[in-house]
């Protein structure tokens, strides 16, 4: 008879939580502050086409830092959520706060009960409709659906507390062009200098109709770049 | 509501409708056909005409329940997504919750796709839920639209017809649904040229709804009393843009004095 082995439940967790901590080490790390105008999200990405950051619905967007086909599998469950919200209530029912719960329902179910966790980190942001910014949100989800309600900026991915550290602190929110320049060179470090085709940056916009989600791409993440 | 996370062989993939069947929400409703179809609200004539630029949506703004005219200002006109738009003639009911489903379809598409779908696609689309309110169509509740769109693969406005089974008809010049259609159509054909601009597409589909509602009693003409104008739309490489109404008053008194003075 096999004789059923013993590990501690603190073991196990921590475990996991190394795990998944490295899978998120591998990766690229991004950038959210507030801005003047809105929420821009600023991340490290060499493919034009694989993306990190996205749409989830008319004032929502999603981030993941990770491993790839985990947050993206969360993105889609985020933009079914959102819009069949939407669909059989009103648009205006659907908020950040509400799916980021529901992120950190799976995630945190996923890491207890799966043999592996999710090696993933997301962010949802949320413009809310006061012109001053104050209504806007930040949710900074980690692989065991811990949430995290952030004010001006965040940092996700890998070595967190050196790009940190290199962002600083935001008193106010900056104009979209200084906010970008100090993101980028907080990503880069002192030895790379980041390059537009390095970057995927994206903004939720206040002002501009229903669907406030934006791409800088092209010319126009060029022109923001160059000082 | 939990987060509909789906195992890769049950994935719905970028269909809303797919995704409503999946998660138990039902959009089918049974009719029970004793209810007379003159009950239920009916939308009437909508024009599509192709221009320099694109093309051109418009719609009346009169909704009938058999004899009596049950909504002064109801709109037939709708964006679907940035460069497209549907104009709706049949009840009322199911055309409105068409369009919804479709506008939503076609941004759910985008988001989870990452990628706006063609033209072709979108209308396509169209015709599958047309082909899916087939069982209420045969007890009376008709839904027979017409979408429009700006091609921006082939840089042209486009339009297509539909009828009753999901058919999708593509038109070169101009198209017509709804009671009215018959004599709006006739309007257009005789006013329509190659390469129109956009005032002169915009007073034509003005004059072709006019005629339709002299005809046709479940058609509503201007109503300068009130203010009411067709709603009228345009849609080029800018997107879909609705005319204000400032401008349609303006295009109308100019079409009554140049009717007084013939």
């Amino acid at each position: 008879m096999n004789m059923p082995f013993y590990v501690a439940p603190e073991q196990v967790m921590k475990d996991r939580a190394d795990y998944a901590r490295k899978g998120i080490a591998r990766g690229r790390s991004l950038i959210a502050f507030r801005f003047e105008g809105g929420i821009a999200i600023c991340a490290e990405n060499t493919s034009s086409t694989l993306r990190k950051v996205s749409e989830i619905y008319d004032r929502i967007a999603f981030a993941g830092v990770g491993k790839y086909n985990e947050f993206d599998q969360l993105r889609i469950a985020g933009v079914r959520h959102a819009d069949l919200k939407g669909y059989s209530f009103s648009r205006e029912d659907v908020d950040a706060r509400s799916l980021a719960n529901q992120y950190a329902q799976s995630l945190g179910q996923v890491f207890t009960h799966e043999m592996k966790p999710m090696e993933v980190e997301i962010l949802v942001a949320e413009i809310g409709t006061a012109e001053d910014g104050s209504q806007d949100q930040l949710f900074h989800i980690l692989y065991d659906g811990t949430v995290m309600d952030e004010d001006m900026s965040v940092v996700l991915g890998g070595e967190t507390d050196t790009i940190r550290q290199r962002f600083g602190d935001l008193d106010a929110p900056p104009t979209l062009a200084d906010g970008v320049a100090r993101a980028v060179a907080a990503l880069g470090g002192p030895e790379r200098t980041l390059a537009g085709g390095d970057l995927e940056v994206a903004i939720l916009e206040r002002g501009t109709g229903r669907r406030a989600f934006r791409r800088l791409e092209g010319p126009e993440l060029t022109a923001i770049l160059t000082p | 509501m939990n987060l509909p996370l789906f195992q890769a062989q049950d994935d719905p993939g970028p269909s809303f409708a797919e995704l409503l069947k999946r998660t138990g929400f039902s959009d089918t409703v049974a009719i029970d056909s004793a209810v007379p179809a003159s009950e239920f609200r009916h939308g009437t004539t909508c024009v599509a005409v192709r221009y320099a630029d694109g093309v051109l949506l418009a719609g009346d703004r009169r909704a009938t329940s058999g004899n009596l005219i049950s909504h002064r200002t109801i709109e037939k006109v709708f964006p679907a997504d940035r460069h497209s738009g549907v104009a709706i003639a049949g009840a009322a009911g199911p055309a409105i919750e068409m369009v919804k489903l479709f506008q939503l379809q076609l941004e759910h598409y985008e988001k989870v796709e990452g990628g706006a779908l063609s033209l072709e696609g979108k209308a396509n689309q169209l015709g599958q839920m047309i082909r899916g309110n087939l069982p209420a169509a045969m007890q009376g509740l008709a839904v027979v639209p017409i979408f429009a769109g700006f091609d921006v693969g082939r840089d042209e406005g486009r339009l297509f017809e539909y009828d009753v089974t999901g058919g999708r008809y593509e038109e070169t010049q101009h198209a017509s649904t709804g009671s009215g259609s018959l004599h709006a159509g006739t309007v257009l054909k005789l006013g329509f040229r190659e390469s129109l601009d956009a005032a002169a597409v915009t007073d034509l589909a003005l004059e072709s709804l006019y005629e339709a509602a002299d005809e046709d009693s479940a058609t509503g003409g201007p109503d300068l009393v009130r203010g009411i104008f067709p709603v009228v739309a345009l849609i080029n490489a800018a997107g879909y843009t609705r005319v204000d109404d400032v401008e349609l008053a303006e295009r109308t008194r100019a079409l009554i004095d140049r009717r007084q003075n013939q």
